[in-house]
């Protein structure tokens, strides 16, 4: 029995990814950020840490922000899982995406996915938040090049097109 | 010209080029490429700090089930290192490790259970060596040498004189002397290292996919490894999440992937930990500066003397350069009448140093512009009047035979002062503020390339089909600085097209023409110029052809937005697919090749060591930070950062004042919280918990001013943004800091611990001071 003790089991995972309903079958143990990158394909949710440290990983369950590296898979049963592929609608930008490229709030665009899923959630549950609200909501999510500025211009640039439009 | 400081605000910029793939998740980086079937690689890693592998048996891991290849230093004996005259470190440790995590053994299995299975089927056996962990320790008489062939365990000594620095000092009204020590500190890039090596065992082709910033680098060491016949081999740049340096030198998982794919006779895939990473390193060393200056009481400087010693880690890297930068730009920022400079490279069990931004350059700088600041304030001169009475002249060439000729520092000077409210603001914050400030420079590029081939500098080709698409094709790495944003605009601007007309192509090695790289921000520069080079002859075909159709002299044709006209109205105009037709015409689709090298009289002094920090343009900076400390926790804020660069020309503004705010924001991570820890040659820093990189919330705003001094050498007069300003946020940290509380701090980063530390050895000295006139 030793064996399969290391043998983890496997279920029929039924989840909602970016706006439709899929199943695979998954392991226990697999981790959503491996199931989104190495199941779906969906390559633009990174790994950047060892786990729980960088932010990279962060995607949207149920719209609540979350690192995909500290989740599991089978966690997101019958829940809406949405990646930074699932932003832009028929060839059009998200707000985010458009302010953070014409902001060129991304640089190497590493920590760009994670960066703008975590701003998405804040801005969803608070269309317009304060610079400090920007902190906080971003405060998980490692960046290397920009020193955040433009990050933070990024978010309130977005958040100003919204109420504009 | 005079330098000024308004040009760029008229231009707001352009967003990236490859902007809208990193927002939409589509930009593909090493380890998203499509690699169903690769192996999976995994390195076993040197668990003592210094020792003879004794034993070394991986019969048990080679037999294992799903193991298809294991490769220890049995496979290479050839040692690599980015410098030809340095390379002293094998790719797997062969007889000796000389540090806690050197690679010893790799392993290529189906998949990564297996792989690190196998790993711990692995058996090696020690004879443990002493090991030395500060640069102290390993220069002491006795020290068992780390490599035998360098005595002391020095890497590398230098002993520059310029000028008579003793008469300078007997000149000075105030000789001061500081002892100034700067943590390890790490890129932290924050995609983690890896490759993708395929080796087709039928074509005996090898194709490398790595995160390299210099490619050319990465073919030739392979090469060399691997004992290819270098057209054997193709190296593809991916996307890329950040290098800092990181990336310039090949790094030893590269060569050990490549040996697996080989002994594997397929494909394998190699990611790295964020704790291997760490152990990778390549980044800026533990650094101790002591640094002497002779000043006049108007503030005029009469010499300096500084001595440098870094402790570089287990292998050579990068070090003899680094070493080197360190004492060449001590000038280049001032008129320094003469100086001494002593630097000492040491060997070290620890993981290797490298190149980080502002290679060599920042722990200097900071030693010196602490110094200045403490001297100024000794003299009762304000430290921007200090840093006045010191200026250079464009055009100049300083006493090691450095280049100047562009120089934008006074206006750099007069800019943060006027942001930041200096005059009114110095010295009238409430108790716990303050504001210091600190200068910086550095390289456009250096002038003088590592291997010595007799090529251009610099080549970049421009292809134009009968599509009318313009193809420019660099080997200029893009690792997230807009490197091939800046190609784009040049072919766009010269030949006055719209961008979108433009595509690049970057960094690959089967494609693209040999490029030097992505380091000593010699980018923009010197692929900037090539890329004005091509299309400019691409536009002298586009006019002579134009010339013919519309019957006039090809001087007397101007094009913009996409036309080609003479004098005004209708008929005298072509578009530009028009021009394009009649170009392919007998000629067929067109490549010119456009190229850039740095002259002789730029490349540097004629003594030993003298190219290094030579460039055809330094960028200089300014800048005002203003702090809060908190004495009761020793916490230091940062509330805001004024700074100002002088990079030639804002041929992109948006890219410039991002690279500038990266910059800065670097410097303070360096200054206030980033720093390695070893206990035993054991990485306590690992990870992005340990080591402490600024969070949003503790990042200031970044408030820049960018100043054009249009050098006559730049494309378009540009000069680089990337990294001068990196180095004045540590010195004006710690000169914010002296104006807050009044302790002057000699050791980084400025950590609540080390501010605590002062402020009770003051208060402890106060008491003390006290308690004879208590008793009388």
């Amino acid at each position: 029995m030793a064996a399969c003790e290391r043998q983890p089991g496997k279920r029929v995972l039924r989840v909602k990814l970016n706006g439709r309903w899929r199943e695979d079958a998954v392991a226990d143990n697999l981790l959503l950020v491996d199931y989104l990158r190495d199941v779906a394909r969906l390559t633009g949710v990174k790994t950047g840490c060892d786990g729980g440290e960088c932010g990279a990983c962060t995607v949207l369950v149920d719209g609540d922000a979350v690192p995909s590296c500290l989740t599991l898979a089978i966690r997101c049963e019958n829940r809406h899982v949405e990646t930074v592929e699932g932003l832009a609608a028929q060839g059009r930008l998200s707000r985010l995406q458009q302010a953070f490229h014409q902001k060129l709030g991304t640089q190497c665009g590493f920590c760009t996915p994670g960066m703008i899923m975590a701003a998405e959630a804040l801005l969803r549950r608070n269309p317009s938040p304060t610079e400090n609200e920007i902190r906080a909501a971003l405060s998980g999510n490692l960046c290397r090049c920009t020193g955040y500025v433009k990050i933070i211009e990024s978010v309130k640039f977005a958040a100003e097109e919204h109420h504009g439009g | 010209m005079a330098a000024e400081q308004t040009g760029s605000r008229a231009r707001p910029g352009v967003p990236l080029i490859d902007g809208r793939e990193k927002v939409t998740g589509k930009a593909r980086y090493t380890a998203d490429l499509e690699r169903s079937g690769a192996l999976v690689g995994r390195i076993l890693r040197s668990p003592v700090s210094h020792g003879e592998i004794v034993r070394l048996d991986v019969s048990k891991a080679r037999a294992l089930d799903g193991v298809l290849a294991v490769a220890t230093g049995e496979d290479c004996a050839i040692p690599y290192g980015v410098l030809p005259v340095a390379m002293n470190e094998y790719p797997l440790a062969r007889e000796r490790v000389r540090y806690r995590g050197e690679p010893i053994a790799a392993v290529a299995a189906i998949d990564a259970e297996t792989a690190e299975r196998a790993l711990s089927l692995i058996e090696v056996t020690f004879n443990e060596l002493p090991a030395y962990y500060t640069s102290g320790d390993a220069r002491a008489p006795d020290a068992a040498l780390l490599h035998m062939n360098k005595p002391g365990n020095l890497e590398r000594q230098v002993h520059h004189e310029f000028g008579d620095w003793n008469r300078g000092f007997e000149e000075a009204d105030l000789v001061r002397e500081e002892k100034i020590s700067c943590a390890e500190v790490n890129h932290g890039q924050i995609e983690p290292h890896a490759c993708l090596a395929e080796y087709d065992p039928l074509t005996g082709r090898l194709t490398m996919q790595s995160v390299s910033q210099v490619i050319y680098y990465l073919h030739m060491m392979l090469a060399r490894c691997l004992q290819m016949d270098e057209s054997r081999i193709r190296v593809v740049k991916p996307f890329v999440g950040g290098g800092f340096g990181a990336r310039v030198e090949v790094l030893n998982f590269e060569i050990i992937t490549a040996l697996l794919a080989r002994a594997a006779q397929g494909t394998v895939f190699m990611q790295l930990s964020r704790e291997e990473c760490f152990l990778t390193h390549r980044a800026r060393p533990q650094t101790d500066v002591s640094v002497k200056i002779g000043m006049r009481s108007d503030g005029r400087i009469t010499a300096c003397v500084c001595e440098v010693v870094q402790r570089g880690g287990a292998y050579a890297g990068y070090g003899v350069v680094t070493i080197l930068y360190a004492g060449a730009l001590l000038q280049g920022l001032y008129d320094i009448p003469a100086i001494k400079y002593d630097g000492y490279r040491v060997y070290t069990n620890l993981p290797p140093c490298g190149a980080m931004r502002g290679h060599g350059t920042v722990d200097t700088r900071h030693a010196f512009e602490c110094l200045l600041d403490r001297m100024a304030r000794e003299l009762g001169l304000d430290p921007f009047a200090v840093r006045r009475a010191n200026l250079l002249r464009a055009p100049a060439r300083t006493l090691n035979g450095l280049m100047i000729n562009s120089y934008g520092l006074p206006e750099c000077l007069d800019s943060v002062e006027r942001a930041s409210g200096w005059r009114e603001r110095k010295g009238r914050l409430p108790a716990g503020k303050g504001l210091g400030m600190a200068c910086s420079h550095y390289v456009s590029g250096s002038a003088k390339p590592i291997h010595w081939t007799g090529e251009p500098h610099a080549t970049v080709n421009v292809r134009l089909d009968f599509d009318g698409g313009l193809t420019a094709l660099t080997g200029a790495a893009d690792i997230g600085q807009g490197s091939s944003t800046i190609v784009a605009i040049a072919v766009a601007e010269t030949l006055g097209v719209a961008l979108e007309r433009v595509r690049v192509i970057a960094a690959d090695s089967a494609i693209t023409p040999k490029d030097n790289g992505s380091y000593s921000s010699r980018v923009t520069f010197m692929v900037g110029n090539a890329a004005i080079d091509a299309a400019q002859k691409l536009k002298a075909i586009l006019l002579e052809v134009a010339a013919q159709k519309l019957g006039a002299a090809p001087d007397n044709i101007e094009v913009a937005g996409e036309t080609f006209r003479i004098g005004e109205g209708e008929q005298a105009c072509l578009s530009f697919s028009d021009v394009v037709r009649a170009a392919l015409v007998d000629r067929g689709p067109i490549t010119v090749t456009g190229t850039f090298t740095c002259p002789e009289d730029a490349q540097g002094g004629r003594h030993k060591g003298g190219a290094v920090g030579s460039t055809m343009g330094f960028s200089y900076a300014a800048q005002v930070v203003e702090v809060s400390v908190d004495d009761a926790t020793g916490l230091v804020s940062v509330d805001k950062v004024w700074s100002a660069l002088d990079c030639g020309y804002a041929i992109n503004p948006l890219a410039v004042e991002g690279q500038i705010q990266g910059a800065v924001w670097m410097g303070m991570g360096q200054a206030l919280c980033e720093e390695t820890r070893y206990l035993e040659g054991l990485p306590a820093h690992a990870s992005f918990l340990e080591y402490r990189m600024p969070t949003i919330v503790e990042s200031p705003p970044i408030e820049v001013q960018i100043v054009e001094s249009h050098d006559p050498n730049g494309p378009f007069g540009a000069k680089e943004a990337s990294e001068g300003a990196l180095a004045g946020f540590p010195p004006a940290l710690v000169n914010a800091i002296a104006d807050a509380i009044g302790i002057d701090l000699n050791e980084l980063p400025a950590t609540p611990d080390r501010i605590m530390d002062a402020l009770v050895q003051r208060r402890r000295k106060a008491r003390l001071s006290r308690t004879p006139q208590a008793t009388s």
